[in-house]
């Protein structure tokens, strides 16, 4: 499966998955997978639980490795022995940066503060550099009034906008998140993918796996379904998204019943649509 | 005081409400540190010192009147910082009482000394040196322990941990511990819920079998998920850079008004020891 733009076709891609297989606790979760990526593009894993998206951001982000096949990153091999070099190692940490699902599996320090300083302390930026990029970020993701609090006391918008703040300081050219949008309030949501929206254009490759088909066209240009391990549908996002039989088989949609003004209660898949 | 509060009810019930406590506790030392008080305005590496070079000489003396007065210079401290009295008296000040009353008790009745008087009924004799002895140690402990939870209530705790480093503690330890504290609360949720949600589903009050098995599932489930959540924020660690060794940003500044009160504490602590001999 691609996520290349045409006019890119000699580009080195950003990543190459190939014929990929991962097995956790006697499960597969990546069955035999294979995935382009090109640079600058905006993807959308699309999926159930347990389909295996997560899994795979993991593998891209070098956390955990193929049982079989490869990953290619730049047009070189993905490995954990390259990884543990200096070299490679933090320039690919500085390059890529990952939201996880869960934001307290995230925020691990004391602090805000020291949560967004984390991944640039660890790649030995300058601490003047340091201070001025964290004044900036928490600026840019409004969270500044946040800066001293401890992330138990934060609410689910706010911790995963510190999360994402705390990778973002690192300006990554690649970005992988994680559900951005899971169990956020109305507001929080909003915010974040008004985030997403906004990176259009901004140069950075963006992964992100979700199952809240409602917000993909907005933030994706290519989309992949997955399902049981596998990718079994990549396209543009109307076309996966009109393609209801493919959504009800893979369980992104289904009926249920709801009540329409007329009264009637009936039950059928359905999208919803944002206002203009 | 929160088991008296808790007396009578199941044992689901007073486990949960003794996770609110906790957490209420927590909540309490942190509004307080971030109060407009004196010990607030100070830098914590200061206050670490500082109540560090008061609990030294509070421990050393040997005159009621220099550990009374670094009691009395305590309370002070805590009138200027408005920690509340009547925490220090629940929460320090009775609990101390007790505890290192239990433990002085004997001391006027077995140390040889001059007889001062005879118990009634039990007919046993105290000596001044063993009320003195008991004395001495009830106001040094009473001091010293109202001194470190003053250092608690009125800096944030990773403040707190910080400040260790001017102790020359290593950095990893620093972190570990900042880690802990920032994860216990997170369990300290979750085991919470548990307990709520097994309270929601039943009636009645349990057998010792039950409550024991209530116990030992819970413990269970909550170390599979520690085992989980360890090894996912080991993994976030890394996928930020984390190779092995922790950096630190220090942003504490000294200013004028911190090296006046450093050298208040000193003085002070000099004094107490100079008197105290």
């Amino acid at each position: 499966m691609n996520s290349t733009n045409p006019s890119d076709a000699k580009q080195t891609p950003v990543y190459e998955v190939c014929d990929v297989t991962y097995r956790y606790r006697q499960v597969t979760a990546l069955d035999h997978l294979n995935l382009t990526v090109g640079a600058g593009r905006r993807v959308a894993l699309l999926g159930a639980n347990g389909s295996g998206k997560s899994t795979l951001l993991r593998i891209l982000n070098g956390l955990s490795f193929p049982d079989k096949g490869k990953v290619n990153f730049c047009g070189e091999p993905l490995t954990e022995e390259k990884l543990q070099r200096d070299g490679f190692g933090l320039e690919f940490r500085r390059r890529v940066g990952l939201v996880f699902q869960n934001p307290d599996v995230q925020l691990f320090s004391a602090t805000v503060f020291d949560e967004v300083a984390f991944g640039p302390l660890q790649l030995r930026w300058p601490h003047d550099k340091v201070r001025q990029s964290i004044s900036g970020i928490l600026e840019m993701m409004e969270i500044t009034h946040l800066k001293n609090r401890s992330p138990h006391h934060l609410s689910m918008g706010e911790k995963k906008r510190v999360a994402l703040a705390s990778v973002l300081i690192l300006d990554p050219e690649i970005l992988l998140l994680d559900e951005p949008t899971a169990a956020l309030d109305p507001k929080s949501e909003s915010h974040m993918i008004d985030f997403l929206v906004r990176s259009k254009g901004g140069g950075k490759t963006i992964i992100t796996t979700t199952h809240d088909l409602g917000i993909v066209e907005d933030i994706a240009d290519d989309t992949f379904v997955f399902h049981g391990g596998r990718i079994v549908a990549g396209g543009p996002p109307s076309e996966i998204l009109n393609n209801v039989a493919l959504l009800k088989q893979t369980s992104l949609l289904h009926s249920h019943l709801h009540i329409h003004k007329s009264g009637e209660v009936h039950a059928h898949p359905h999208l919803h649509q944002h206002e203009e | 005081m929160a088991n008296r509060k808790h007396r009578g009810r199941g044992f689901l019930e007073r486990t949960t409400a003794s996770f609110v406590d906790a957490l209420e506790r927590t909540f309490y030392a942190e509004e307080t540190a971030r109060a407009d008080g004196l010990l607030q305005r100070v830098d914590p590496r200061v206050k670490l010192l500082g109540i560090l070079a008061l609990i030294v000489p509070a421990a050393a003396a040997r005159s009621f009147k220099v550990i009374g007065g670094l009691f009395i210079l305590a309370i002070l401290l805590a009138a200027l910082s408005q920690v509340s009295f009547g925490v220090l008296l629940k929460r320090v000040w009775i609990a101390v009482l007790l505890f290192t009353g239990v433990i002085a008790l004997p001391a006027p009745f077995v140390t040889q000394g001059h007889v001062i008087g005879q118990l009634p009924w039990l007919g046993w004799t105290f000596t001044s040196q063993g009320l003195a002895s008991a004395g001495y140690l009830v106001l040094r402990v009473e001091t010293a322990a109202t001194l470190c939870v003053l250092l608690v209530l009125t800096t944030p705790w990773i403040d707190v941990l910080k400040a260790l480093r001017v102790l020359q503690v290593p950095v990893v330890m620093v972190t570990i511990l900042g880690m802990t504290y920032r994860y216990v609360f997170l369990l300290l949720e979750t085991a919470h819920d548990m307990f709520e949600s097994r309270r929601s589903r039943m009636v009645g009050k349990l057998t010792g079998s039950e409550r024991r098995r209530v116990a030992a599932a819970s413990a269970g489930v909550l170390m599979s998920k520690t085992f989980d959540l360890s090894s996912d924020v080991y993994l976030a660690m890394q996928s930020r850079g984390f190779r092995g060794e922790v950096y630190l940003l220090d942003e504490s500044r000294m200013r004028r008004f911190d090296w006046i009160i450093l050298a208040g504490f000193t003085l002070v602590s000099a004094a107490a020891f100079w008197w105290g001999r």
